[in-house]
């Protein structure tokens, strides 16, 4: 695996913002940003681990664990709030059994969806907005579109 | 031959217009019609997306929300303006016959990974001129248009210009800001997925102006539309020549590198975008030094948003006076304002500046989409103020909305209706500047979480007054002690909140009083 992350980031180590791309392209690649990886990564970069460790730490696109099979963002900003986007939020995580916490991001029971608030895909006058395993949705309705996400969690158990 | 135009757009793919090109090719090749389906960029008219548009002797005629199971009936009916979709003339539809289009000129017309198609619509006009003029000739342009900068802050793009052209140093840069996390808008988006090359255009006039030679895109991860037609438009202007060596042939080099962001809304901060450029954390930085003297890497850069790019060709094409005429007082030129929330009519409308709130919002928007009264409007993104009804008659002008406290920012304007909680609304931007702040100065990074925390309070119905004062004393220390917008303009939508609603903070939620 080592060997697989160090051939991935190696060529970003003389690039502007190198580090960012590096990473991008492990997130990209497994799904998350290994901590085993850290060293590594230090040690290619020429800084501390700290260092990297923080860029991580910074990004929300950087998961530090796998993300469920399905990642589901829902536009929480304010030109959806406007068009219902909090009880489209709401209806989703209550149909996969998640508590209500529209701005927390986490995994359903069953690590087969994560949901994740996102702020503004520039959907803003075709709200409420998500993105579906990276496909652009718009004008949600909260009915369908909960149950689309109920059907994805319950699917291929 | 039937020639089809249907947008690739962000806001027309989330609503299904890839669905419906498919149907189209689909239909196509089963009635062995012959059909040309170009993608092009959106009108801006997101309330009718997907919107196809027919091309005929004549120009151009649309048909609105189309679906795929529709296809086969326009079709049938030879793309007749009786069928139920038919808008008519695409610039007879009074949003886009209002507008005056000079940034979203090509937008929803051309190809925009078309070279040639940017070409025959007047594309390049700007860097034809650029290449004859010295670079102080250029930065003489800019400085004259009175271009403010569109990202938000509306410094003046001249000055700035003039700063980098002024700086010694061995290498400089252009970095095109294009992380537009403020709700409400999308004008970068959409010229960025509709016109990439307006964008190259604009960058390399800047590089030519300021003596730069090497100009990066940073781009939000939200936007994968936008990053796939960048990516393609930059390879294209390289195997063309647009960039390289001997970019467009101004006899100087010029290259752009598009550069993805990770999920921060803090990076649309210039000194947090530099930070992040360099592989860091997307931390603010101080300022003095200015990043027109010591940005990326420690050099001279002139940093600037995407609109404020793809204002300049036009600006080198026509001339810095004909901008300058164009708009009211110190807020020169056409600003793409973005129509959006709880709006009947949303979209992109580009006007001068000058037009009134009221008027984008009852007149062009037509009023909220859910039927319902008004009752507050949010101006220039999550740090901008909330206004009530009362007050739209104010017209879009930088320095009237400075003397209300409220700012024009990027040019969104959020729509709510009458069932809008102000006090749930402040109590957001708390939230969101505790999530997206860069932690640097304890106001922003301590005091958006107490924000939260204490405006909870007031809506609970806790010691409302106190509370209310409590707000007021830390919105105060935010403003004072931040270093950037970030925590020193979340007050604004706090307090404008506070100010204009104050009905929605007595402590008694909306739903128990009716």
């Amino acid at each position: 695996m080592k060997n697989a992350a160090l051939a991935l980031i190696k060529p970003y180590v003389c690039d502007t913002g190198g580090l960012l791309k590096a990473l991008n392209t492990l997130q990209k690649t497994h799904g998350y940003i290994d901590a085993a990886l850290i060293p590594l990564i230090a040690d290619t970069f020429n800084i501390t681990k700290a260092e990297v460790k923080g860029v991580i730490s910074f990004y929300e696109d950087f998961r530090r664990s796998p993300a469920g099979k399905h990642v589901i963002k829902i536009c929480q900003a304010e030109a959806c709030q406007a068009v219902g986007a909090r009880k489209l939020m709401e209806k989703t995580r209550r149909k996969i059994g998640l508590p209500a916490d529209n701005l927390a991001r986490d995994t359903s029971v069953t690590n087969r969806v994560t949901i994740s608030p996102v702020f503004c895909l520039g959907l803003c006058a075709s709200g409420p907005a998500a993105m579906v395993d990276g496909i652009l949705r718009g004008r949600l309705d909260e009915d369908d579109f909960s149950n689309e996400i109920k059907a994805l969690e319950g699917a291929e158990k | 031959m039937i020639k089809l135009f249907l947008p690739l757009d962000s806001a027309a793919v989330a609503v299904g217009a890839d669905a419906v090109a498919n149907e189209i090719l689909r239909v196509t090749a089963s009635r062995d019609t012959r059909v040309t389906l170009t993608r092009t960029g959106s009108r801006g008219m997101h309330w009718l997306e997907p919107m196809l548009e027919i091309e005929d002797e004549n120009g151009r005629r649309a048909f609105g929300n189309v679906t795929s199971e529709m296809v086969a009936s326009l079709f049938d009916t030879d793309f007749s303006n009786d069928h139920p979709a038919a808008l008519g003339r695409v610039e007879e539809i009074d949003f886009l016959k209002a507008q005056t289009r000079i940034i979203f000129t090509r937008c929803g017309i051309t190809n925009p990974l078309s070279l040639d198609d940017y070409k025959q619509h007047t594309g390049l006009s700007g860097l034809g001129a650029a290449t004859e003029m010295k670079p102080a000739a250029i930065v003489d342009e800019v400085m004259t248009s009175g271009l403010r900068g569109r990202g938000g802050a509306a410094f003046p793009a001249g000055i700035k210009w003039n700063t980098v052209l002024g700086a010694e140093a061995d290498q400089k840069y252009i970095v095109c800001n294009a992380d537009e996390g403020d709700s409400g808008t999308f004008a970068d988006r959409m010229i960025m997925e509709g016109d990439p090359f307006l964008l190259i255009e604009g960058m390399l006039i800047a590089g030519l102006g300021v003596g730069a030679t090497k100009g990066f895109i940073y781009l939000r991860s939200e936007y994968p539309v936008a990053e796939r037609i960048l990516g393609e438009a930059i390879k294209i202007a390289r195997t063309t020549g647009l960039l390289g060596a001997n970019a467009g042939g101004s006899g100087k080099a010029f290259d752009i590198e598009l550069f993805m962001g990770a999920g921060a809304y803090i990076c649309g901060e210039e000194t947090s975008l530099l930070e992040s450029l360099e592989g860091k954390r997307g931390q603010v930085r101080a300022k003095p030094p200015l990043p027109a003297l010591e940005g990326l890497h420690g050099k001279p850069t002139l940093v600037h948003n995407v609109i404020s790019l793809c204002s300049v060709p036009s600006i080198l094409a026509n001339g810095g006076a004909w901008y300058r005429d164009l708009g009211m007082g110190r807020s020169t030129g056409t600003m793409p304002f973005q129509l959006a929330g709880n709006i009947k009519n949303g979209g992109l409308f580009e006007a001068p500046f000058g037009v009134s709130l009221g008027e984008l919002v009852h007149g062009i928007g037509g009023g909220t989409r859910s039927g319902k009264p008004v009752r507050a409007v949010q101006v220039g993104g999550p740090l901008g103020a909330y206004l009530p009804a009362e007050m739209l008659d104010i017209k879009m002008d930088y320095e009237a909305f400075q003397e209300i406290g409220a700012g024009v920012g990027h040019g969104g304007i959020v729509v709510f209706d009458d069932t809008a909680n102000l006090a749930v609304q402040a109590k957001y931007a708390f939230d969101f500047c505790a999530i997206e702040s860069c932690g640097k100065c304890t106001p922003c990074r301590i005091g958006s979480v107490r924000g939260s925390e204490v405006m909870a309070k007031v809506i609970a119905g806790n010691d409302v007054a106190d509370n209310l004062t409590l707000i007021a004393d830390l919105c105060e220390v935010m403003e004072d002690g931040s270093l950037c917008a970030m925590g020193g303009m979340t007050p604004v939508p706090v307090m404008s909140a506070i100010e204009h609603f104050p009905e929605d903070f007595t402590g008694v939620t909306v739903a128990e009083e009716k």
